[in-house]
C-alpha cells in the first residue's frame, strides 16, 4: 500500500502561513512607520538605549542558524542522517541562545526602569513611550516564534531520529526550515529598524 | 503524487557563501550608521534588510529553485504590503 502524499501541496500550505506571518508583522511595521514620522526625535533617543552590540551579535546567531538548518536539508536529502541531526541539533541550540542573549537585553532594559507603564518612561514623553511599547511588542512577539521555532526543532529532531522523516520524505525538515528564514527574516528587519536608527 | 519530481540540491558550500554576504551586508549596515546621509539613512537601512532579505528567500528559502508560481506569491505579498503603506501614508499626510 502506497501512502498519499503530496509534498508540494504541503510546502504551498507553509508559504499561505508564511504569508499571513508576513501581513501581521507587516501591519506592525506600518504602524511603527507612522509613530516614527509622528515622533522622530524621541525613536532617534529610544534607539540609542538599545546595545547594538546585542543586536549584531542575535543578529549573526539567527544568520548562521538559518544556514544550519538550511544545510539540516541538504544533509537529509544526501541521506546523511547524522549530519542531518547535528545541524538540526546546532539550530536548536542557536536559538536557544538567541533567546537567553533576549533575556539578559530585556533585564537591562527593566534595570533601567524602561517598561511600558514604568514611572520612568511616563517621564520621558509620549514618543518614548510608544517606541519601548512598540520595541517590547514587536520583539516579543518575534521572541515567541522563536520559542515555537525551537519546539519545531524538538519534535522534528524526533522524527529524523525515529525515521518518520529519512531521504525520501524531508517535508517536516523543509517547512521548518521555512518557518526557521522567516523568523530570521522578520529579525533582518527589525534590527535596523529600532537598533540602528540614526 | 507530485513526489516524483526532480528536487535541487542545494550545496554545502553555497550556503556558507550565502552566510557570509548575509554577514557582511549586516556589518555594512551596522558601519553605515556612523555616517551621516541625513534622512537618507533609513533608506541605505531599508535598502541593505531589503537585499538581505532577497538572499535569504531567494537561496535558503530555495526561491531561486521554486515553480514559478512561489516566487510570484511572494512578490505579489511584497507589493501589497508597500500598498498598504504607501496608502496609509497617503491618507496620514493629507487629511
Amino acid at each position: 500500500m502506497t501512502i498519499h502524499r503530496d509534498d508540494l501541496g504541503d510546502k504551498f500550505g507553509m508559504w499561505l502561513f508564511i504569508f499571513t506571518e508576513l501581513l501581521l508583522f507587516g501591519m506592525l511595521f506600518v504602524v511603527y512607520a507612522v509613530y516614527r514620522s509622528m515622533h522622530p526625535e524621541a525613536f532617534r533617543i529610544g534607539g540609542q538605549e538599545l546595545d547594538v552590540a546585542m543586536g549584531a551579535i542575535n543578529t549573526v546567531i539567527l544568520l548562521v542558524s538559518s544556514m544550519t538548518v538550511a544545510m539540516s536539508l541538504t544533509a537529509m536529502q544526501k541521506g546523511d542522517k547524522t549530519k542531518c541531526l547535528q545541524l538540526l541539533g546546532a539550530t536548536l541550540l542557536l536559538a536557544v541562545i538567541f533567546l537567553v542573549n533576549k533575556y539578559f537585553e530585556w533585564g537591562t532594559k527593566f534595570e533601567y526602569g524602561l517598561v511600558p507603564g514604568s514611572e520612568t518612561l511616563q517621564e520621558l514623553g509620549h514618543g518614548t513611550i510608544l517606541f519601548f511599547g512598540l520595541y517590547f511588542f514587536m520583539t516579543g512577539v518575534h521572541a515567541l516564534h522563536i520559542l515555537i521555532g525551537i519546539g519545531l526543532f524538538i519534535f522534528v529532531i524526533v522524527k529524523v531520529k525515529k525515521g518518520d522523516v529519512h531521504k525520501t520524505d524531508y517535508i517536516w525538515i523543509e517547512n521548518t526550515g521555512l518557518y526557521w528564514h522567516l523568523v530570521d527574516l522578520i529579525w533582518i528587519f527589525l534590527f535596523p529598524l529600532f537598533y540602528l536608527i540614526h | 503524487m507530485t513526489n516524483d519530481e526532480k528536487t535541487h540540491i542545494v550545496p554545502y558550500k553555497t550556503q556558507i557563501t550565502v552566510l557570509i554576504v548575509l554577514i557582511i551586508l549586516t556589518a555594512i549596515s551596522v558601519a553605515v550608521t556612523q555616517l551621516e546621509f541625513g534622512n537618507m539613512n533609513t533608506l541605505v537601512a531599508m535598502v541593505l534588510a531589503g537585499t538581505k532579505s532577497f538572499i535569504v528567500l531567494a537561496w535558503f528559502m530555495h526561491l531561486k529553485y521554486e515553480k514559478k508560481l512561489f516566487p510570484i506569491m511572494v512578490t505579489s505579498v511584497v507589493i501589497l504590503f508597500l500598498l498598504v503603506l504607501f496608502v496609509t501614508f497617503f491618507d496620514y499626510s493629507y487629511r
